[in-house]
């Protein structure tokens, strides 16, 4: 059963973590035997890491982060059509991270060194803004990102756009993922702490079929280091009781039913498709390719894209990021790891994202909390 | 490309709507935000777009969490919104993501804090 944490959570308040990090203590005690649990959110990773979280976890207990940055699983053929609308003088626009995300040739960022038009925007409306104020240009949007940025995406669509504008859709779908990851037979995840903005737009409910299907607890957190080991602290609880439950640990933001409108903005525009996410898998379902009502503004359609694939990168075999966004690997495991690999120069995408783990391992110190 | 961040609705023309984060006026596009919406009201914005409306009585919590999880580091969140100011060269780039920070070996999340940082 889905249920809403009635906790009231004393936000940065110290009896309450210590209170927290001893119940987890209890826990583990009574559970006995090592816990791995997976977290699908950079924003989780990120305040693991930069307040220490890992420190105060008992023994036994593990947190993995699982594929949970949008801009990490772009792979990289997708960054290769990018990359040939750019060379090919369309105008390409993209949030910031993407820019330096190495395809398998180039990023966007070496095209623009080479004189492409390569655009960084905040949100899909400016990108649309500035097809509509250069009519001459073809304005493409490289749109990546989960169901937070789908929805807006999808927003700029249905709001009948510029028509030198177009979407090259590497937009994700979460759920999906977690279940191919659930099914690993190599990573065995005892819960997922879900992402808590991401479930803003889903609403919490939407994992009941997951929970019921994989028989694996899922509860939804904030990114408020008490928010994370209140997370942890319910996830436990369902391990200890074998039981396989739902819950709401951050109804500040999230409620069960989500954010219907943007919900259905984003599945009026878009349906899933199977699609490769970088280095983990082909997922069925789980890329969100643009309708065929929306085949004029759909890039894929309007342009014949051929991207100039790059032969195989010794060092780009040895990136390790589809193993540690199966919850497999740490980054510390990677040989390439600060030396060849650095947020200046990253091999892969991990390196790359402020929500990458490989990005937040580096920042905060190479292994946080080791 | 996650995090969300609040800001008070000041102006609103159609969908669009002008709203205020850390003293910086950002366009909001309400499209898909699936509520009311009136000046005066905090909401998310993530990539543009309002997503969700705070509710009343969490406005005054929320906030202080994300200036705590911020912690010195509002110009990542200002950046992630668009907001002029900093290094917003394209080097750089915004960070769609959340925010980051500089690593602080005396950071303590629990330690009871005093002072806040109002960034710089
Ligand atoms: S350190 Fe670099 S090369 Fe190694 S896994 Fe991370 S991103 Fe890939
Ligand atoms: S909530 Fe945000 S940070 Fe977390 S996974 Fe989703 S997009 Fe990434």
């Amino acid at each position: 059963m889905a249920t809403d944490s009635d906790k009231d959570l004393q936000f940065r308040d110290p009896d309450t973590a210590e209170e927290l990090t001893e119940r987890l203590e209890e826990l583990m005690d009574d559970i006995g035997e090592p816990v791995d649990v997976m977290h699908v959110c950079g924003s989780h990773e990120q305040a693991i890491a930069k307040f220490g979280l890992r420190s105060l976890l008992p023994d036994g207990l593990s947190v993995r982060m699982g594929p949970g940055c949008p801009v990490c699983v772009t792979n990289m053929p997708e960054v290769d059509e990018a990359v040939a609308l750019a060379e090919d003088g369309k105008v390409v626009a993209t949030y910031g991270d993407m820019f330096r995300v190495p395809g398998t040739a180039r990023s966007l960022e070496d095209a623009k060194a080479d004189g492409a038009d390569v655009r960084v925007v905040y949100s899909a409306s400016e990108a649309a803004d500035i097809a509509a104020e250069n009519p001459g240009e073809e304005v493409v949007f490289f749109a990546t990102g989960f169901e937070t940025t789908a929805a807006p995406t999808a927003a700029v669509l249905s709001d009948d756009p510029p028509e030198n504008f177009s979407v090259l859709s590497a937009h994700k779908y979460v759920p999906p993922a977690m279940e191919v990851v659930a099914e690993m037979p190599d990573t065995n995840i005892d819960g997922f702490l879900a992402a808590g903005h991401a479930a803003t737009i889903t609403g919490y409910g939407l994992f009941e079929e997951f929970v019921a299907d994989y028989d694996i607890p899922v509860v939804v957190g904030g990114f408020e280091p008490l928010d994370v080991l209140l997370g942890l602290e319910r996830l436990l609880e369902y391990v200890r009781d074998g039981e396989a439950g739902l819950e709401n640990a951050y109804p500040r933001a999230v409620s069960e039913e989500g954010n219907v409108q943007a919900r259905d903005t984003m599945w009026d525009v878009f349906e899933t498709e199977s699609g490769e996410w970088r280095g983990i898998a082909e997922i069925p379902a789980a890329n969100l390719a643009l309708r065929e009502e929306y085949a004029a503004s759909d890039a894929r359609e309007r342009f014949d894209i051929d991207p100039d694939v790059g032969g195989e990168d010794p060092l780009t075999e040895q990136c390790i990021c589809g193993d540690i966004m199966a919850g497999k690997a740490d980054p510390d495991g990677c040989d390439l790891f600060g030396e060849e690999c650095t947020p200046q120069n990253p091999v892969g995408a991990c390196m790359v994202s402020s929500e990458g783990t490989c990005k937040i391992w580096y920042e905060y110190g190479g292994q946080p909390d080791l | 490309m996650c995090l969300a961040i609040p800001g008070e609705v000041v102006e609103i023309d159609g969908m669009e709507a002008r709203a205020e984060f850390w003293d910086v006026e950002k366009t909001v596009r309400l499209d898909i935000v699936g509520e009311t919406v009136e000046e005066g009201d905090y909401i998310l914005n993530h990539a543009g777009f309002a997503i969700r409306k705070l509710p009343d009585d969490q406005v005054e919590e929320t906030i202080e969490i994300y200036e705590a999880f911020l912690e010195g580091d509002e110009d990542e969140a200002l950046e992630e919104i668009g907001a002029e100011g900093g290094d917003l060269g394209i080097e750089r780039g915004p960070s769609t993501p959340g925010p980051m920070g500089k690593p602080d070996p005396e950071l303590d999340p629990m330690a009871d804090r005093e002072e806040t940082s109002d960034g710089d």
